[in-house]
């Protein structure tokens, strides 16, 4: 037994590298695109202090206008890349109707509740978009328009350690864009006029607010860019498998991700979802036969739990200090 | 007019003290559990009792569960859909086992399983907290969810996978089991429920409830004050777990008739947590009235177009009873973000002074 | 006060929930409420089944005025997949006397069964539910026809036997991957894995995949890359189906050796693009609408507007013609009651009867207008299931191509387990009423 948990799985490793390389590969990417659905969190929880229940929805509602625009197009005979990517527009383009929808009717009213209430909030946000979402485009799960938008698909198979080792080029593209994506969001942040208000109602909304920063405008801005890291994270995984009301489900695995690297980072978001990602997978591919497999779905959730009892902020979480 | 307490002196601090101390609160009191003993089995049809009822209250003894760990205590937890989940199973295992004592007996001791579970799942409170606490209940969620599939012990290697409730009786009466009528269903469970409702309800008015929301509202402060944590919040997981494994030992033997895993997902946990937060935090009678909320809207409005002849096709009500729904939480949510049991209050302030109002 | 809002309350909530008085009560009516989830993360399966039940039935009420010169009354009720619903459906359509009931869901299928012998209501659990209810003489109310999931694997190792060029004795030394949703419906042919790997002498490796990772299985497909299993059998539903084509496609496990469970659906195959071609699975009827009741449902229905199809195309589909089939059943055994007793208006108990005798001959296909869409089907009072033959078809790019012959299952290795089952299903949930329906010698 303890043979089985402690050196089988290492003899493996060594003994066949190949599959090791592979493994942590895929643990890589579904790490990367973890990161990027607890990015979309991370964005919305630092500016407004919202834990954003409806995320996930809004992965799945962004995905489906963009499949639902390209489909209107191409039944008007309009079809291929240009109309992929004036899909792509229309969507972002809905998507920030939805962040003014959000910041208008529901955080403003709400503004300076409890935390509880503004997620319960995002809840019924959560609510009305699967409603909204199933009403206007059906429940059939639909094909993401991958190649329509440039996504590459196939595979590079690389022969090394005796053995042959595929990357999926969707795989090698998403992990890409989600680091053009952090980056650009990083520069956004730092180097931009409007990132350094974020940051300023990041750390105070009273200082901010007196410094002249308009909240409202930054919760739109916020929730715009939650948006389309929603978006961006709806077309890859709808690449992956389909767009359908399913994926909702994946975004819960953003949870652990997002808790491990602490609710305000976005560098924790990052690391804690490639630690996940990688912790998950090379868990079930070597110990979860040990369990009659099956493992990933709590893995996650304990690797999460164990990080927290050592650090209860998250890897880069704000220190939490607490005064009488 | 009616609402006046004007006159009404309390001659002892226990008359003070009480939960009710309004005439006209325990009157209402009264008559509220005349209509739900009487009135209800009388009058009401079997979609009512059987779909309506049943599960309104049972969810909402799961909500009074959740409400005395997030409400009361201010820990936030999304495993409670599992605990529900623990006292099931554990029920099941028991009548099984032991077939020949009652099963409500069973329903109450599955109880004291899922308090068990609860505590060892609530352990990593006292170092974790807010929204990063709600994850650590999340791994108990998934978890457990994973050994209620894997474990075939629990479910007596059923190839279904599923656990079926045999037909049991109570004084010769039916009820559990496909012969059980809506009617005997329907007051078996709001036996348990108001009992353990008036249960709960002295508890967190006493010492213990008192010393969980010191917690709640500060932790050090609490500690300074001389609460040991540990105990007190490992016993609000375990009072919290009991509620939640009655609650869901009878879906399961008084609602359902029979449960797969899925049953306790995560979705049932996320369902609770709503109707604690949106009936009111802190509040028994909030519990009530998040899970008809949560509960007995949607099954209002997919009942509506039907009543009123209008020919819609039942996956379109279907989305209408999500937006609606959805709108409605915001809705309420802004108009009173403590809950629906705030405006209860509220209304009753405003009653008192009614039809002069100051 | 508190009373009097308490009584609103109360009162409205009665008066909406309470079924209004509804033609289905009409005396020359006959109620057939269908469970679909149009809605939900399953909705994917789920449309085109409830399109192709609700479309046949409709057709008979449009063409033929219904069956026998009694109108059906339709009304779908919608589950969404979740058993909670869809005890509340079943509860709402109870008081209007429907004389069959369909789950479509596994979990709303098992609390129904005690339920059905006492509120007299059928329930017709096509090819899913529990297996063991194929048992007339346990579970008179229960019918699952054409073939159980257990039926299923023999029927996929019998096809891979043929593949490899014989008996399932040559199935021995061979190693045979088993991808599942890891819940009652994946877990349920594990006992019977694990028996025949011991007495036919393969070796089976299992990937269990959790309900909530069924988009994220690149982990089980390392563990096959891994293992290297000769085939691999799939018992999915919704979006884990298209997940395992894609993975599968992506660690270039070779289609042909893929092999799964009736429930793919052409969107499933789709989506994986050209490496799904070979992709296998079974069935027990055509693909396609090249039949003349189809062409019908396409004028009387579908060309009417009376159909919720979103495009032409849709019709004939894999899980289209499921629903087909499902209200063939039901309509054919709404007929056969009437045959039998030779009333218009048939009630629940009629209805049992008409399935226990249900006797659909090629002959009647081609009346109905679905002649060679399957085999015909037969019940008795003591098989609910009738075991029937399935074939195998495979994806070819644009839509599932039949493959293999009708393959029958294993009948001797299922029966026993089967007769197991439903002894312990009967002994654990005793006291377990016994049969006291009669039986219509037929």
């Amino acid at each position: 037994m303890l043979y089985n948990i402690f050196i089988d799985p290492f003899v493996q490793m060594v003994q066949m590298p190949d599959l090791l390389v592979q493994t942590l590969w895929e643990g890589l990417v579904s790490g990367v695109l973890y990161a990027l659905i607890a990015l979309g969190f991370v964005l919305i929880f630092k500016a407004s202090g919202v834990f954003n229940f409806a995320q996930g929805i809004m992965v799945v509602f962004s995905a489906l206008t963009l499949v639902g625009f390209y489909e209107k197009f191409s039944a008007a005979g309009f079809s291929g890349h240009t109309a992929a990517f004036v899909a792509l527009i229309l969507t972002a383009g809905v998507m920030f109707v939805l962040a003014m929808l959000v910041e208008r009717v529901v955080l403003r009213p709400l503004v300076n509740q409890p935390d509880i209430i503004l997620f319960m909030a995002t809840f019924g946000i959560t609510y009305v978009l699967i409603g909204l979402g199933e009403m206007v485009f059906g429940g059939d799960p639909k094909q993401m328009i991958a190649s329509e938008l440039f996504l590459p698909s196939g595979s590079v198979d690389v022969e090394m350690l005796g053995g042959l080792v595929s990357f999926q080029k969707i795989d090698i593209a998403a992990a890409v864009i989600a680091s053009a994506m952090i980056v650009g969001l990083a520069l956004f942040f730092q180097k931009t006029r409007i990132g350094r208000a974020l940051r300023a109602v990041a750390d105070s909304h009273k200082a901010a607010l007196s410094v002249g920063i308009s909240l409202n405008q930054i919760w739109v801005i916020v929730w715009f860019a939650a948006g389309l890291v929603a978006l961006v994270t709806g077309i890859m995984w709808g690449a992956r498998s389909d767009v359908s009301f399913a994926l909702e489900i994946v975004a819960l695995k953003a949870l652990p991700v997002l808790v491990l690297g602490g609710l305000t980072s976005v560098p924790g978001a990052i690391v804690g979802g490639l630690i996940i990602g990688i912790g998950e997978k090379l868990g079930e591919f070597y110990w979860g036969p040990l369990l009659g497999g099956g493992i990933e779905s709590w893995f996650a959730y304990a690797i999460a739990l164990l990080f927290l009892l050592y650090r209860p902020q998250g890897l880069f979480g704000d220190k939490i200090i607490e005064r009488i | 007019m009616f609402y006046r307490e004007t006159g009404q002196f309390k001659q002892s601090y226990a008359a003070d003290q009480a939960v009710f101390p309004i005439l006209q609160d325990r009157l209402g009191l009264a008559l509220i559990l005349l209509v739900a003993f009487v009135v209800v089995p009388l009058f009401g049809n079997e979609f009512l009792l059987a779909s309506v009822m049943v599960p309104f209250l049972i969810l909402s003894l799961g909500a009074i569960g959740l409400n005395i760990l997030v409400g009361y205590t201010g820990l936030l937890s999304l495993g409670s859909a599992a605990f529900m989940g623990v006292g099931a199973y554990a029920a099941y295992k028991l009548s099984t086992i032991f077939p020949g004592v009652n099963i409500l007996v069973w329903i109450l001791c599955s109880g004291f399983f899922a308090a068990g579970i609860g505590v060892l799942f609530g352990l990593p409170s006292l170092r974790i907290k807010g929204f990063y606490l709600a994850v650590a209940t999340l791994a108990a969620q998934f978890f457990l969810q994973w050994c209620f599939v894997r474990i075939s012990w629990l479910y007596n290697d059923n190839p279904s996978g599923a656990i079926e409730v045999p037909a049991r009786t109570l004084f010769g009466l039916a009820i559990t089991g496909p012969s059980a009528t809506p009617v005997t269903r329907y007051l078996v469970v709001l036996v348990i429920v108001v009992v353990m409702t008036q249960l709960a309800s002295n508890i967190v008015h006493g010492r213990i409830g008192r010393t969980w929301m010191a917690v709640r509202d500060m932790d050090i402060a609490a500690q300074l004050m001389g609460i040991r944590l540990l105990p007190a919040k490992l016993l609000a997981f375990a009072v919290s777990s009991f509620y939640c494994g009655v609650s869901g030992a009878l879906m399961v033997f008084l609602w359902l008739g029979a449960a797969e895993p899925s049953a306790f997902d995560i979705k049932l946990s996320f369902l609770l947590l709503f109707m604690v937060i949106i009936g009111g935090l802190g509040s028994m009678i909030g519990s009530f009235f998040g899970a008809a909320l949560i509960h007995i809207l949607p099954i209002v409005i997919r009942g509506l177009p039907e009543a009123l002849g209008l020919p819609i096709a039942a996956a379109t009500v279907e989305h209408l009873t999500y937006l609606i729904v959805g709108a409605l939480i915001i809705f309420f949510l802004i108009v009173e973000p403590h809950g629906l049991a705030r405006l209860w209050q509220i209304a009753k302030q405003k009653l008192r002074v009614w039809p002069f109002p100051y | 006060m508190s009373l009097k809002n308490w009584l609103y309350a109360l009162s409205a909530t009665a008066a909406l929930t309470l079924p209004a008085v509804h033609d289905a009560q009409a005396e020359d009516s006959i109620y057939v409420p269908l469970f679909t989830y149009r809605t939900g993360p399953f909705a994917g399966s789920g449309t085109p089944i409830a399109n192709g039940m609700h479309d046949y039935l409709t057709l008979l009420n449009e063409r033929d005025g219904g069956i026998g010169g009694v109108k059906l009354i339709v009304e779908e009720c919608e589950t969404g997949y979740d058993t909670k619903k869809g005890l509340e459906c079943y509860e709402s359509v109870k008081p209007k006397k429907p004389v069959i009931v369909n789950p479509w869901s596994t979990g709303i299928t098992l609390p129904l069964i005690p339920k059905a012998a006492v509120d007299k209501i059928p329930v017709l659990s096509m090819a899913y539910g529990l297996s063991a209810s194929a048992k007339g003489d346990t579970f008179p109310w229960i019918f699952n026809p054409p073939a159980t999931y257990w039926d299923g694997f023999t029927q996929i190792l019998q096809y891979i036997a043929t593949q490899e060029g014989g008996g399932v004795e040559k199935l021995k030394g061979k190693k045979i991957g088993y991808i599942y949703l890891d819940a009652s419906f994946g877990r349920e042919p594990l006992p019977l894995i694990e028996q025949l790997s011991k007495e036919l002498g393969f070796e089976a490796k299992l990937y269990p995949v959790a309900a909530a990772d069924m988009q994220n299985q690149s982990s089980q497909w390392l563990s096959v890359r891994r293992d290297k299993p000769d085939y691999m059998i799939l018992y999915g539903w919704g979006a884990l189906n298209a997940t395992a084509v894609k993975e599968a496609v992506k660690t270039n496990y070779p289609m042909e050796k893929f092999i799964s469970i009736w429930w793919p659906s052409e969107d499933d195959a789709k989506g994986a693009g050209d490496g799904a071609k070979g992709f296998k699975t079974l069935n027990w009827h055509a693909v396609g609408a090249d039949f003349p009741l189809l062409a019908d449902i396409q004028k009387h229905v579908v060309d009417a507007g009376k159909s919720q199809v979103s495009g032409k195309d849709k019709v004939g589909q894999v899980l289209y013609n499921r629903g087909i089939y499902n209200s063939m059943l039901i309509a054919e055994a709404i007929r056969k009651a009437q045959e039998i007793t030779g009333n218009k208006v048939v009630t629940g108990e009629d209805v049992r009867r008409g399935l226990e005798g249900l006797n659909i001959d090629d002959a009647r296909l081609k009346e109905i207008g679905l002649e060679g869409f399957t085999s015909a089907v037969k019940l008795s009072c003591a098989d609910h299931n009738g075991h029937f033959s399935t074939f195998v078809q495979s994806w070819n790019g644009t839509t599932y191509e039949k493959v293999s012959d009708y393959i029958a299952p294993l009948s001797d290795k299922v029966g026993p387990l089967l007769d197991a089952d439903a002894k312990a299903y009967a002994e654990k949930n005793a006291p377990w009423p016994a049969r006291s329906e009669a039986c219509d010698a037929s």
